[in-house]
């Protein structure tokens, strides 16, 4: 077992995990974001650098820094290895530098996406970044594009951060998207008109940390923040068949994965179950999802706070509009 | 129209989507043969090693492009996916997606051949050629290219046609190499060896 | 030995074919490796020898050659990268031109040290005339014993293979090379592992350039402490310059490291002053990716000592006055070049050469580019200066690769140096756009 030291919280962790992954057993405020890495996709990460941390020293036997900032994502920690997170004002600087990198080209046009409300940069640029950009320079677009019947590719909110790619290599076995071209001209595509078909590409929608892949059944039909979401299951002959059923009253507006605190899907599931079965019939409910206080969606009063003694106290002081 | 990297009007990038036309494309039995050596350069299940080597053979062999046909086809001689293929064509600046000119004409805008006179030569082709960068003269004979970086820096101004170089160059050298392709336009290419001939 | 140990022997006719090359002394230092030294022997002469890699870091290839994991029962392969596109660089070109059969010497040598039977030459595909000259030394090679199976009888096997690329300089970079080589885009690879662990197909990999490659033959031949005197400090042996831009003799030059920045650029055996008896302006000694200097600091470090053509001399003063030798691609301005617009057009090439996989790069470069293009234009503001210095800090350290960088640094020099020629672009873009339109046209006659 490896002592890392990571915004001074100490873990035991086992050789070969990452910054990230030890961060992430201690959870809270010293888990750095990450936009591109994905735990069940092989090869994820490294690419969004939004997950950037000190290194001060190296490992106990190496008690020099490393030279530069390096991506939490995908550097396996060190026996004695002291990390900095929030608590080294270089990080929060360079985390600030890359929000403005990846907002530069990004339309912000968050009122009218449907991924806004659950959006990791939006997220991101909440927490990290700047009011303003230096940019007066008029933001790259391309034209929106279907990929499959079922899935729209906004390819201006793209961060490039290749999730849907290998999700299409690992989970299917004919992978029929890319990354295309190079530089900041480079795209998510088919390069021929051809509709992504396989079973499992609705998990494309789901793994898109921003509003670049959205589901086209569920496209302006409401704010995210409106739905309840539910854990649901059924007996789905492709996949597990558990999954969030979103639903307003008692009508199951979209499907998705479930997916834990970091944004991650506990599981992949079928398009049928994803795409096909809106009716509420289909469906066992089980009940609400845990919803992080700080979500938008908590602002709906969907899930009811179970601490009533933190509320207690501050009604007195809030002024009653009547 | 040059879309080989960038096709930008404004800020507004437009890769078209490519159309598969369904005709039967195919390398000579001889070629083939070649092809199968090369492929054995690499260990065994490393074949897709020899897709950059190929592609160069593609594009010079089956029509001066790689069209959505041939690349299809390379896929399936190197038992991989299409997607696999188009991701590559479409990283690197040699491969053409579109149809060119019987000769393409690079000229180097970077750095040491700008500060010697490498602007002035594309300007001087714009104007002989009556074309911008990017476009093919209506005769199908030439296209013009801006490019990066040739490694002739010593040279400059340097420019490649097809695969040669042509260096300190000067307007009027220009022109008497334009008339010089025009003259042998009809005749075989300007580089005497093939990427066939050269890798087998 | 007459100054040359990597060209020696280029003025011969007929060098670059393998009779001529072997009767002038070629291929004796592979029989002397391989008939009377271990590989753990050759190993030893090349650190001893102080060789620093030529591809434009400089990292000891004694040491690179140490990391290579010998316990892993999978094949070893060694990689020479010919992908040569750093603006400003020409020599490898020159060398496997003149003298290919001095780098499969190198090949040989190097394999055999490090235990390995396959070798890649990975060139780009620009340099297709490049291809038919090393195929036929390989073939020429085969044909005398020197390649193929049992070399010289001895249990050493090894096959050399050229590998074309396609156009992307970033394929320079050794992980991106080698996703290039397994047919893939060449997007650099996240590091660790690296690729001394897990390189071409996950076995163990050596990438080195063409000229440290081309160099082990010599120090093998001549003996790596004979090696090590030339030079100067811990720069050993002798360099390749590519020298272009503003200068009367352009040309790739054989020099000692240490000698002097002022000789090489006045001496009339080098580059021989500047062009039309002009004065010298700047210069960006290792390939357009090391920060620009102007004359006084090229000439002399801020401590008034000569500059000296070497590894330390020329990053004497860090950043702030110093620069680095990195690939040897020096390009002279004189007094009428503007630094303005070539920043904008290195700029330019860095934007187009991303690969586009991290965001700092694939923004930040683009961004620069527009923001250069402006000022160039005349359509700057004064606090767009600041907004470079600014993105470039952003971009330096924070990407996966060197490429960032090497697309900072240029931006950051050009404004600590030349910050007046921004200004002035901002204040008076009339009379500076007319000025370079005057000198665009001198170039018609």
């Amino acid at each position: 077992m490896f002592k890392v030291t990571i915004d001074n919280q100490q873990v035991d962790v086992e050789e070969g995990t990452t910054i990230l992954q030890a961060a992430r057993m201690i959870g809270g405020k010293v888990v750095p974001p990450a936009m591109c890495y994905y735990s069940k996709l092989r090869g994820s990460g490294g690419k969004c650098r939004t997950c950037l941390v000190k290194v001060a020293q190296s490992s106990a036997k190496d008690p020099r820094p490393m030279p530069k900032l390096v991506a939490s994502c995908s550097t396996p920690v060190q026996d004695g290895m002291v990390v900095q997170n929030l608590t080294s004002p270089e990080v929060v600087e360079a985390r600030k530098a890359i929000v403005e990198f990846l907002l530069l080209n990004h339309p912000l046009d968050c009122p009218v996406c449907d991924q806004a409300g659950e959006c990791d940069l939006q997220d991101l640029s909440f927490r990290y970044g700047m009011e303003e950009t230096g940019s007066e320079e008029d933001r790259r677009e391309f034209p929106v594009t279907d990929i499959g019947d079922k899935i729209k590719l906004h390819m201006n909110r793209c961060i490039l951060c290749y999730r849907c790619v290998y999700t299409a290599d690992q989970l299917t076995d004919k992978r029929l998207h890319g990354v295309l071209y190079r530089g900041d001209v480079s795209e998510i595509g088919t390069f021929i008109q051809q509709a992504v078909t396989n079973n499992f590409s609705g998990n494309m929608i789901d793994v898109c940390p921003v509003g670049a892949l959205t589901d086209k059944t569920f496209r302006f039909k409401s704010r995210v923040w409106f739905l309840n979401p539910m854990n649901a299951h059924r007996d789905c002959p492709s996949c597990s068949g558990n999954v969030t059923a979103w639903m307003f009253g008692n009508e199951i507006y979209r499907v998705t994965g479930r997916k834990n605190q970091y944004g991650e899907l506990e599981e992949f599931i079928c398009n049928e179950c994803r795409f096909e079965k809106k009716d509420p019939g289909d469906w066992v409910i089980e009940g609400p999802r845990h919803i992080k206080r700080q979500s938008v969606i908590s602002a709906n009063h969907y899930e009811r706070m179970k601490k009533q003694s933190v509320i207690k106290p501050i009604e007195g002081i809030m002024e009653d509009p009547e | 129209m040059l879309n080989r990297y960038i096709m930008e009007q404004g800020n507004i990038v437009n890769h078209k989507l490519f159309v598969k036309e369904g005709k039967t494309v195919a390398f000579s039995p001889e070629v083939l043969g070649k092809i199968q050596q090369l492929i054995l350069r690499y260990p065994e299940g490393q074949q897709k090693s020899a897709l950059l080597p190929i592609l160069h053979i593609a594009q010079e062999e089956l029509g001066g492009y790689l069209s959505v046909d041939v690349m299809d086809y390379v896929a399936g001689l190197l038992g991989i996916q299409p997607i696999e293929v188009y991701e590559v064509a479409t990283f690197y600046s040699m491969f053409y997606l579109d149809k060119m000119g019987h000769y393409v004409i690079e000229v180097c805008r970077t750095g040491p051949c700008a500060i010697s006179g490498g602007e002035m030569i594309m300007e001087h082709l714009r104007h002989s050629l009556g074309i911008s960068p990017g476009e093919t003269t209506p005769d199908g004979l030439f296209t013009l290219k801006e490019v990066e970086c040739l490694g002739s820096c010593g040279t400059g101004p340097v420019m490649q046609v097809n695969t040669g170089y042509y260096e300190h160059l000067t307007p009027g050298r220009v022109d008497k190499i334009l008339d010089d392709l025009r003259e042998n336009a009809n005749k075989d290419k300007p580089d005497d060896s093939t990427w066939v001939e050269k890798f087998c | 030995m007459g100054g040359k140990i990597l060209l020696a022997g280029i003025e011969i006719p007929g060098i670059r074919g393998f009779d001529v090359y072997r009767a002038n002394g070629g291929y004796a230092a592979v029989e002397k490796a391989l008939r009377e030294m271990t590989p753990a022997q050759v190993n030893a002469e090349v650190t001893r020898s102080g060789l620093r890699g030529r591809g434009g870091a400089g990292f000891p290839t004694g040491l690179k050659w140490s990391f290579l994991d010998r316990k892993s029962d999978k094949p070893r392969y060694l990689i020479c990268n010919a992908d040569e596109s750093e603006p400003g660089t020409f020599k490898d070109r020159y060398l496997m031109h003149h003298l290919p059969h001095r780098l499969i010497e190198g090949l040989i040598i190097s394999s055999f040290a490090l235990g390995v039977k396959t070798c890649y030459i990975y060139i780009r595909g620009e340099f297709k005339y490049l291809v038919g000259v090393l195929e036929k030394a390989i073939a020429e090679a085969h044909h005398h014993g020197y390649l193929g199976e049992h070399i010289l009888k001895t249990d050493f096997s090894l096959n050399i293979y050229v590998h074309p690329g396609a156009g992307a300089y970033i394929c320079g970079e050794e992980t991106a090379l080698l996703e290039s080589l397994e047919g893939k885009r060449g997007n650099p690879r996240i590091k660790p592992p690296f690729p001394a662990f897990k390189g071409l197909y996950g076995c163990p990999t050596v990438v080195n350039n063409v000229e440290t490659l081309a160099t082990v033959g010599p120090i093998i031949g001549m003996g790596g402490e004979e090696y090590s005197k030339l030079g100067k400090g811990k720069s050993t042996g002798t360099k390749l310059i590519s020298a272009c831009g503003n200068i009367n003799n352009p040309g790739v030059y054989e020099i000692e490291l240490g000698l002097p920045v002022e000789d090489f650029i006045y001496a009339p055996e080098y580059c021989n002053g500047i062009a039309n008896d002009k004065y010298l302006k700047a210069v960006i000694p290792g390939g357009s990716s090391v920060p620009i200097l102007p004359a006084d600091l090229i000439l002399s470090t801020a401590k008034g000592e000569k500059r000296l053509m070497s590894y330390e001399s020329l990053s004497e003063g860090d950043f702030l006055t110093g620069t680095m030798l990195g690939s040897g691609g020096f390009i002279v301005f004189d007094e009428d070049a503007c630094i303005v617009r070539n920043t904008w057009n290195l700029a330019h090439f860095y934007r187009h050469e991303s690969c586009g996989q991290c965001s700092p790069c694939r923004e930040g470069t683009g961004w620069m580019e527009k923001v250069l293009y402006k000022i160039e234009h005349g359509q700057g503001k004064m606090s767009d200066i600041d907004l470079l210095v600014r993105i470039s800090k952003n971009i330096e350290g924070n990407t996966i690769c060197p490429l960032g960088d090497a697309a900072a640094w240029p931006v950051a020099s050009a404004i600590r140096h030349f910050r007046h020629e921004f200004e002035e672009h901002v204040l008076h873009p009339a009379e500076v756009l007319e000025k370079e339109r005057r000198l665009s046209a001198s170039f018609a006659v």
